[in-house]
C-alpha cells in the first residue's frame, strides 16, 4: 500500500491506496471526481487528461503514488465558481461536444495546448496537437473551432484567461 | 420565438454538466455496498468447455462469488435472442442458434463470456478471474462468412446447417435477369464492405441492484433504448417481471448502434446481484469492448448494374453474403435485409432490382446495426458501381447520376420503399458548386506539378429513417412496434416536463425537444425540461436509433402538445369568456385574437390545477400523453463530394476538401444538425481510410483489439467540412422532419473511395484505403 498526498483542485487530499492504483482511479474512486473518464486501456484516447503540476497528463498513465506531492487540476476544478473557463465556454458556444464523454479530457488538453502556444494557434497545429485525444461524435470540426476561438479569447485577455493554463 | 424556437441555433442545455465534469455515466454511479464484476472470457474462437473449476478463484482476496453458465441456466435465465424474424426464400424461418449469457458447454468467439467474478474491488475481481480454471477442447474456427459457407467449414450451431442463418431475397429475379440480358452495358463489381467496431468513447457498463426487501431490480446500463432493454430482459431473459425491473440509461457516452442491443453483461449483473445479494457493477475495458461490442458491416457482394444504350439503368442484381458473427444479436437480421436491400434503388429510377442475401455464422463477435445499419452498405455498393459505370461508359459521373435520378414523387421502388419527397438534383448542384467541381481539372494539374495525385469523387445517397410504421415492420418480421411515446406535463406554475421514450446520448434532445415546446407554447427554453432514460419515469418508449428521435420522437411530443393546447384553449376561453376558436397561443400567453385580452401561460396552468374555475365537467390538471406511429419511413438524401491528394511515394491520402449537401427536411437546430453530419462524415472517412476489424483467419484471434491496432480517425485525419442543407419537407410526419444522424456515415465512404480511385487510375481498391493499399494499387496500375 502507498500513502499519497496531493493537492487536487486547490484542496489538500491524502489517502492510502494499493500500489497499482492509477491516478485516474484515485481521482474517480477515492475522491469521487468522476468528470475524468477512462475510455481505453492503452493511453490512446485522452478521456482521462488532467493537469499535474501545470502539465496535461493522461491520468491512466500515472500511478497515484507517482502523483503524490503534486498539484492536480481536473475538469471539476477548471471553472471558477459559476464562471466557466474560456475553453469550457468555447466548447459550449461552438458545439464542440455531443455525448460529452471525451469532453473533459479534450478541454484539459486544449487548455494545456493554448498555454503552450502563447503566440496563438492555427487549424493544422490544433489538429496535430489533438493527436492524443479521440472523439467519436463530433468529427473534430467543432472541437477545432472551439479551441481556436478559446485561444483568441484568451489571447485577448478574455474570461479568466491567465489562470489554470 | 426566433431566438429559442424551431430553427434557432440554440447552444445546448445539456452542455453545462459535461464541460464541468458533472455528467453522470454508468461508471460514475455508486450504490451503497456496490461490488465489482469481471467476466471470464474465452481465449479461443471455437472450443468445447470440458470443465469450469472455480474453487481456487473463490478463495482469492475480496471475492464474493464466482458464477457460471450452469448456475445461470439452473436459475432459468433465458438465451439471448434476435427480435426480427426473417424467412428464407424457401419459406423456412431463420436458423437461430442458442446464445447463453454465460456459455455452458461451448464457446464460439474470442471474448464469449464463460463465468463472472464478483469481488470487493475491480482489481480483486480481475485477479480472481485469472484463477478460474477452464478446460477447453479447441475446435477449428472460421472467421470469413464466405469461407463459412464452403463445404467442410467448421460448424457453429446445430440449428444452422452449413452456418447458413437464412438465404433471403427481395425483388423480381426474372425481370432483373431479363434486363441484364438485353442491356447495352453491364457494370460488374465485387464489393467488400469492411468490418468495423463502433467504438463509442464510453465503454459499455452495467450496474445491477437487486433489492431483496422489495424483490425489485434496478439496472443502470449504457443503453440507447432502456425500455426495450426492460421489455426484452423481462419477457425473454427472465431477469424479473417488468413491474419488478427498472432500467436506467443515464448519460450515455455515444452509441452509434452498439448500445441498442441487450448484451450478456447487463443480464448477468442483474442476476449476479440477486445471487450474491450485493449491487454488482461491470465496466468494459477497451479491449473487452473491441471483443464483445456488436460489430458493424462485413458484407461481401457481387453486383451487376445494367444500362440501356441511352445510359439509363434498367436493372440491378446484387448477391450479398453477410457475416453475423457467432450469435444473432438483437436486430442483426434486419440490417442486411430490410434496412439494406430496400435502399438498393438509391436515388435512381431502376425498373428491376433483385437482391439475394445469405446470413452466415462465423467465429467472430456478433454483428448488428452500426451507424447507418444496412444503408451504408447499400450506398457504398450503388455509388461505387455508379462511379465505375460512368468511367466505363466514358460519361461524367455527375451526369450519369442526374440522368437516372427519380424526379417525381411519391415514387414506388421495386424494393418496397415508397419515396415521399426529394429533389436530388438540388443536392447534386449544391455539392458541385460548393466543391468548385468545374475547377477540379486546374487543381489536378497544379497538384501534378507538385508531384501529387489529385482525385475527386461523389456519392448521391438516400437512406430511410424514422423507422417506422409498426404494422409495416410487423409484417416484415419485427418483434416490436416502432412508434414513440411522449408525455407533456405542465406544472402548476407553468414550467414543463416532457417525458420521452427517445434516449439522448449526444444528439442534444434536451435542447431540440425543448425548442419545439418553446416554439409551440411561447414559454422560455429554460422552463422546459426533457426527461428520458428511466423506465420508472417514462412509461414506455422505443429508443434512439435509425435517426428516429426527430421524425418519430418529436412527432409524439407534437401530438401531446396538440392535446395540451386544446385543453389550455378551452380553459382560456372559459376564463376570458371568449370563443375557443378565437384563442391564440403566443409569447407565453393565451390571447383572444383581435382583442387585448390575455392570460399568461403560468396563470393558465395555475387555473388548471387550482380548478376553482374550470369549464363544467373538465378534469383538473394539464398533462397529456401521446403515442405516435409514423405513416412511412422518411427519406433523407444528399450528395457528398470528396477531393483527395495522394502522395505517390507513400500512398498517403490527404482529404483536401469534403462537401456535403443534405436534404433533411425541416430542421429544429442547424447547429446540432451540422454536428451530426460532421460526426457521421468522420466515421465514414474512418471506414474508407483507416478502420478495419481483423481476425486472424487461422486462430480466430481479434488482431485489432485496442487503439494501438484499430485506427480511429483523429483530428489530423479529417479536414473541416463544408456542409449545407436543402429542404423538401417530409410529408409523412407533422414536423416535416427526415432525420440527420446517420447520413454522414452513409454518404461518405463511396465519395472517398471514388476520389482515390479517380486519383490513382485504378478501381482495384478496398476499404480501408490505407497508405499501403493505395501505394500497392498505384504500383499495380502503373505496371499495366
Amino acid at each position: 500500500m502507498s500513502d499519497v498526498s496531493l493537492v487536487v483542485n486547490g484542496k489538500a487530499v491524502r489517502g492510502t491506496v494499493e500500489d497499482r492504483t492509477l491516478l485516474v482511479q484515485f481521482l474517480r474512486e477515492n475522491l469521487g471526481l468522476t468528470g475524468t473518464h477512462v475510455g481505453c486501456d492503452t493511453s490512446q484516447c485522452g478521456a482521462c487528461v488532467v493537469h499535474v503540476d501545470g502539465k496535461a497528463v493522461k491520468s491512466c498513465t500515472m500511478l497515484a503514488a507517482q502523483a503524490s506531492g503534486s498539484t492536480v487540476v481536473t475538469i471539476e476544478g477548471l471553472a471558477e465558481g459559476s464562471e466557466l473557463h474560456p475553453v469550457q465556454a468555447a466548447f459550449r458556444d461552438n458545439h464542440g461536444l455531443q455525448c460529452g464523454f471525451c469532453t473533459p479530457g479534450m478541454i484539459m488538453a486544449a487548455v494545456d495546448m493554448i498555454g503552450r502556444h502563447p503566440a496563438g494557434l492555427d487549424e493544422p497545429t490544433v489538429r496535430a496537437e489533438l493527436e492524443g485525444n479521440i472523439c467519436r461524435c463530433t468529427g473534430y470540426h467543432n472541437i477545432v473551432k472551439a479551441i481556436l476561438a478559446a485561444s483568441q479569447t484568451m489571447a485577448a485577455g478574455g474570461g479568466a484567461a491567465s489562470r489554470a493554463a | 420565438m426566433g431566438m429559442e424556437g424551431v430553427g434557432a441555433r440554440v447552444t445546448r442545455k445539456e452542455d453545462k454538466r459535461f464541460i464541468t465534469g458533472l455528467g453522470r455515466f454508468v461508471d460514475d454511479m455508486v450504490v451503497p455496498g456496490m461490488k465489482h464484476a469481471v467476466f471470464v472470457r474465452s481465449p479461443h474462437a471455437h472450443a468445447g468447455i470440458t470443465s469450469v473449476d472455480v474453487t481456487r478463484a473463490e478463495t482469492m482476496p475480496g471475492v464474493i462469488g464466482v458464477l457460471t453458465g450452469r448456475q445461470l441456466k439452473a436459475d432459468g435465465i433465458g438465451n439471448l435472442i434476435c427480435g426480427w424474424m426473417i424467412h428464407s426464400k424457401d419459406g423456412t424461418p431463420m436458423k437461430m442458434g442458442a446464445w447463453s449469457p454465460l456459455a455452458v458447454d461451448r464457446v464460439r468467439y474470442v471474448g464469449d463470456a464463460v463465468a463472472v467474478v464478483v469481488a470487493d474491488t475491480r482489481a480483486q475481481a480481475r485477479d480472481a478471474a485469472e484463477a478460474v480454471d477452464i478446460a477447453y477442447e479447441e475446435k477449428d474456427a472460421v472467421t470469413s462468412a464466405v469461407r463459412a459457407l464452403e463445404p467442410g467449414a467448421p460448424q457453429l450451431h446445430p440449428e444452422a446447417e452449413n452456418n447458413l442463418i437464412f438465404d433471403w431475397s427481395l425483388g423480381d429475379l426474372a425481370a432483373t435477369d431479363a434486363a441484364i440480358a438485353r442491356a447495352a452495358h453491364v457494370t460488374r463489381m465485387h464489393i467488400v464492405n469492411n468490418r468495423l467496431v463502433p467504438n463509442a468513447m464510453e465503454p459499455r457498463a452495467a450496474l445491477g441492484h437487486y433489492n431483496r426487501a422489495e424483490d425489485h431490480t434496478t439496472c443502470w446500463t449504457t443503453s440507447q433504448n432502456p425500455h426495450v432493454a426492460r421489455l426484452v430482459m423481462s419477457a425473454f431473459y427472465n431477469v424479473a417481471p417488468e413491474n419488478k425491473l427498472r432500467v436506467i440509461a443515464p448519460d450515455v457516452g455515444g452509441g452509434f448502434g452498439s448500445k441498442i442491443f441487450i448484451y450478456p453483461e447487463e443480464v448477468v449483473c442483474c442476476w449476479a446481484s440477486k445471487k450474491t445479494n450485493v449491487p454488482v457493477k461491470w465496466v468494459a475495458d477497451r479491449t473487452e469492448s473491441f471483443l464483445t461490442d456488436a460489430h458493424g458491416r462485413d458484407h461481401v457482394s457481387e453486383v451487376e448494374m445494367a444500362f440501356d444504350a441511352d445510359n439509363r439503368i434498367i436493372g440491378l442484381k446484387v448477391d450479398t453474403i453477410a457475416n453475423f458473427g457467432a450469435y444473432m444479436s438483437l436486430f442483426s437480421s434486419s440490417v442486411p435485409t430490410y434496412l439494406y436491400a430496400t435502399l438498393l434503388s438509391g436515388q435512381y429510377d431502376i425498373p428491376a432490382i433483385h437482391a439475394n442475401v445469405r446470413a452466415v455464422y462465423t467465429n467472430t463477435a456478433p454483428v448488428d446495426a452500426y451507424r447507418g445499419a444496412g444503408r451504408p452498405e447499400a450506398t457504398y455498393l450503388l455509388e461505387r458501381t455508379m462511379e465505375t459505370a460512368a468511367r466505363e461508359l466514358g460519361v461524367s459521373p455527375a451526369e450519369l447520376r442526374r440522368k437516372n435520378f427519380i424526379t417525381e414523387f411519391p415514387h414506388q421502388t421495386p424494393v418496397i420503399m415508397n419515396y415521399d419527397a426529394g429533389d436530388y438534383a438540388v443536392s447534386l448542384d449544391a455539392a458541385m458548386n460548393a466543391a468548385d467541381y468545374q475547377g477540379f481539372a486546374a487543381r489536378k494539374a497544379e497538384a501534378a506539378a507538385r508531384g501529387k495525385l489529385r482525385g475527386i469523387g461523389m456519392s448521391s445517397y438516400i437512406e430511410a429513417c424514422g423507422i417506422a410504421p409498426s404494422a409495416a415492420v410487423g409484417s416484415l418480421g419485427a418483434g416490436v412496434g416502432l412508434w414513440e411515446s411522449a408525455e407533456v406535463r405542465v406544472n402548476a406554475v407553468g414550467t414543463i416536463e416532457v417525458l420521452t421514450g427517445s434516449h439522448s446520448h449526444g444528439q442534444g434532445h434536451e435542447t431540440t425537444f425543448a425548442q419545439l415546446v418553446t416554439q409551440r407554447l411561447g414559454v422560455p427554453l429554460d422552463s422546459v425540461s426533457i426527461v428520458h432514460g428511466d423506465t420508472d419515469k417514462v412509461q414506455m418508449g422505443m429508443g434512439t436509433y435509425g435517426s428516429r428521435s426527430g421524425a418519430v420522437g418529436m412527432s409524439a411530443i407534437s401530438k401531446a402538445l396538440d392535446k395540451v393546447e386544446a385543453k389550455a384553449r378551452k380553459i382560456a376561453a372559459h376564463l376570458m369568456e371568449a370563443d375557443e376558436g378565437d384563442i391564440v397561443i403566443e409569447d407565453g400567453a393565451l390571447k383572444v385574437a383581435g382583442t387585448d385580452k390575455s392570460v399568461p401561460w403560468f396563470q393558465l396552468a395555475l387555473a388548471a390545477y387550482t380548478a376553482h374555475n374550470l369549464p363544467a365537467g373538465m378534469e383538473p390538471g394539464l398533462k397529456e400523453t401521446a403515442f405516435y406511429d409514423p405513416s412511412n419511413f422518411t427519406f433523407p438524401a444528399g450528395c457528398y463530394i470528396c477531393e483527395v491528394e495522394i502522395d505517390p511515394d507513400t500512398g498517403h491520402t490527404a482529404i483536401v476538401q469534403f462537401v456535403a449537401a443534405d436534404d433533411f427536411g425541416n430542421i429544429i437546430n442547424p447547429m446540432i444538425v451540422e454536428g451530426q453530419v460532421h460526426g457521421g462524415i468522420a466515421q465514414g472517412v474512418g471506414q474508407a481510410l483507416l478502420e478495419g476489424c481483423h481476425y486472424d483467419p487461422a486462430s480466430g484471434q481479434l488482431l485489432t483489439a485496442s487503439y494501438m491496432d484499430y485506427t480511429m480517425p483523429r483530428a489530423g485525419d479529417v479536414p473541416s467540412f463544408q456542409i449545407s442543407t436543402s429542404n423538401t419537407p417530409c410529408p409523412g410526419n407533422p414536423l416535416g422532419m427526415k432525420g440527420c444522424g446517420e447520413a454522414g456515415a452513409i454518404g461518405s465512404p463511396p465519395a472517398v473511395i471514388n476520389a482515390i480511385t479517380d486519383a490513382i487510375g485504378s478501381n482495384d481498391l478496398s476499404m480501408p484505403a490505407t497508405s499501403e493499399r493505395v501505394w500497392a494499387a498505384l504500383k499495380a496500375a502503373t505496371r499495366h
